[in-house]
């Protein structure tokens, strides 16, 4: 009779942790195969529509890396954070702050032009650190849970916004609650003439060998990780728990923000209601799908970046609802984690 | 200032404060189960999501609003089981799991309703829940139409806490289900199946998660919008904490966060006070984390919150 049996793993192969992810994105696919065909869609057109529109054209291709920017940068905010096992759900209220940071310092006529695009960089990272702090504060100070505060805040930043751009915010032109267009000197370069390639999608490329470096070769990201890993051996190692929480906060927050800062600066021009559809919350699956590895949200991000351009067109052509693409981002989670187990344990036959 | 109390210190703004309160109570004492069991369940948004969207679609086609609350708990079990799946059975993180169960639900929820709905310029809807007076009762002057002058359900939900009181101090059931979530190796020892426990635990919270979103769309409102919960799951997770896993306790958070929510409504109405209306939308999230600040440090969660549980394992 053949048994299987799970062992413990010491080690998880290079093979296994590039493999994984791949696999979780295949059960997704044929998981939702299944809601595509409900729709009465065919299967193979919907998803050729979904997953090949984003590089059907240099258009939507570029379109695509675009996208694929602010949830890259809240999928490294997230991997930073979940590091530390600080489980900031805040991404989307960060990418907020950043955003409106960015707007606000554009909008400066008594700046001078080439500060622009370098204060509006470096004020909404500190935007987005510091709204990140609250709910850093409240757990190393007051135990409150990093959950519900992160998850709330996202709420309350959302509501300041609308506030603040149905008040004295509002853009006295348009008599729309968004608020006045940024000068033309804070608008971000653009990289490649005739698209909307920015210079945010460049800084999200360099962001992840940077933050990919601080994890492994510093040590800040020392502590993080070993917080994370084991807080009550860190904490016998002499590491202070809530500084580096703290850090790891400000650091997720400050990427988050770089989320906001590039939507305003290289797509908006502005902050209005619409301004993140979720990015934040996307961050939390990318984050899981690179493992926590800040390399891994590269691939990641490009994938969610390629489901949510494709699924407006899948909708067009087939009917499909777009929402398609939410589910999608579920599915994955959640298969992800399941892969992840893989990685800690093996299965094994015996006879 | 005295008109502004005189404005809002009537008889509707108590009977409100408890129409604003019946999801919070169905929800947090959804989740205080499960979490006396020992799993947090963060899916709790994206159920209440997929309990209004649910429940209203069973209401619209069926013509019978009971039928809908029906179908709302079943499909918020469905999805507390597939917490379970993750949670329980493979033992994966709670934090990760409930955050992609209400992303899937949510996502779920959005999917079908464009399906089924389509973008009809009138968004379709349900003649809603009436209010049922009790008879007598309600003619009390003040209380009868504060407290009995109500929707079933607001009856049903102000029931519900003294059972689950009950149900968790007074029966073998609810000792299983707090030892299970305090210690759960003595437990299994003393012969209570852990998982089964904590999977009972999920799906009454998934229940009545599922009603709690169901009367958002079919009580409070009359139709489904994508904003029907907006945080008011992630509120009830906070509500547990504050109520500090009693039953009677989270009843007065709830309440607490109805007062609350019932007076910014009130004030914006009066127009008395010229705020902008978004700052009285975050009143609720804002106090909801102040109180938090002020309990958590005292609040003893179950022990066993949070870890997973292998038999196996010594």
């Amino acid at each position: 009779m053949i048994r299987l049996r799970l062992e413990t793993r010491q080690h998880t192969p290079t093979w296994l942790k590039v493999a994984l992810p791949l696999c979780a994105v295949l059960a997704t696919l044929v998981l939702c195969g299944g809601l595509v065909a409900l729709a009465g869609a065919s299967v193979l057109d919907a998803y050729g529509k979904l997953l090949l529109s984003a590089v059907s054209s240099k258009f939507n291709f570029v379109e695509t890396l675009v996208k694929a920017a602010p949830i890259a940068f809240t999928g490294l905010a997230v991997a930073v954070a979940f590091r530390a096992k600080f489980w900031n759900i805040g991404a989307e209220g960060q990418l907020l702050a950043g955003a409106m940071a960015a707007a606000f310092i554009g909008g400066r006529a008594a700046l001078p032009g080439w500060s622009l695009v370098p204060l509006m960089i470096l004020c909404g990272m500190l935007a987005g650190a510091l709204w990140a702090l609250i709910p850093a504060l409240l757990k190393t100070r007051y135990k409150v849970d990093d959950v519900v505060t992160t998850l709330l805040l996202n709420f309350i930043m959302f509501y300041l916004m609308m506030a603040l751009l149905d008040g004295p915010w509002k853009d006295p032109l348009s008599g729309y609650p968004d608020s006045p267009d940024i000068r033309l000197d804070a608008e971000f370069p653009i990289l490649l003439d005739g698209t909307r390639l920015h210079l945010g999608v460049l800084l999200a490329l360099v962001a992840v060998p940077l933050v990919w470096f601080l994890m492994r070769r510093t040590t800040l990201g020392f502590n993080i990780r070993a917080v994370g890993e084991n807080a009550t051996a860190a904490r016998y190692a002499g590491i202070k728990i809530p500084l580096v929480i703290t850090a790891t906060a400000a650091l997720s927050g400050a990427l988050a923000g770089l989320a906001g800062v590039g939507e305003v600066g290289g797509i908006h021009f502005q902050v209005m209601a619409g301004l993140s559809p979720g990015y934040g919350y996307t961050g939390i699956v990318i984050a899981t799908l690179a493992l926590l590895n800040p390399l891994g949200v590269i691939p990641a991000a490009f994938f969610f970046a390629v489901i949510i351009t494709g699924a407006e067109a899948m909708s067009r052509a087939t009917g499909v609802p777009v929402f398609l693409a939410d589910v999608i981002q579920g599915v994955a989670l959640i298969c992800m984690l399941i892969a992840i187990l893989f990685t800690q344990y093996r299965v094994r036959v015996k006879r | 200032m005295m008109e502004i109390l005189n404005e809002v210190l009537q008889v509707g703004f108590f009977a409100a404060i408890l129409r604003i309160a019946t999801p919070l109570i169905l929800a947090t004492i959804g989740e205080m189960f499960t979490e006396r069991g020992g799993v947090l369940n963060l899916g709790i948004e994206g159920i209440m999501v997929l309990g209004a969207m649910s429940g209203f679609t069973a209401a619209y086609y069926s013509g019978s609003l009971w039928l809908g609350i029906l179908a709302a708990m079943t499909v918020g079990a469905l999805a507390a089981l597939l917490m379970g799946l993750l949670t329980v059975s493979l033992g994966l993180s709670q934090h990760v799991s409930g955050i992609g169960t209400t992303l899937l639900c949510t996502g779920l929820a959005f999917f079908f309703y464009r399906l089924i709905f389509g973008q009809p310029s009138v968004p379709p809807s349900v003649e809603a829940f009436h209010v049922v007076p009790v008879p007598l009762l309600s003619e009390i002057p003040f209380l009868g139409p504060v407290l009995f002058n109500q929707f079933a359900l607001v009856y049903l939900a102000l029931l519900l806490v003294p059972a689950a009181a009950f149900v968790l101090y007074r029966t073998p059931w609810g000792l299983a289900l707090r030892s299970v979530g305090e210690n759960p190796r003595a437990a299994d020892g003393a012969g209570v199946s852990v998982s089964k426990m904590r999977y009972q635990g999920l799906a009454i919270s998934g229940m009545l998660m599922g009603a709690a979103g169901a009367y958002l769309s079919m009580a409070q409102f009359n139709a489904f919008t994508f904003g029907v919960i907006s945080g008011r799951g992630w509120v009830c997770i906070a509500l547990v904490v504050f109520g500090q896993w009693s039953p009677w306790k989270c009843l007065g958070g709830a309440l607490l966060f109805g007062f609350v929510d019932a007076f910014q409504l009130r004030l914006q109405a009066s127009g008395v006070v010229e705020i902008p209306y978004q700052f009285f939308l975050m009143l609720p999230f804002v106090l909801t984390i102040v109180a938090m600040a002020l309990v958590s440090r005292s609040a003893t969660p179950p022990a066993a919150l949070l870890v997973p549980f292998r038999k196996e394992e010594r």
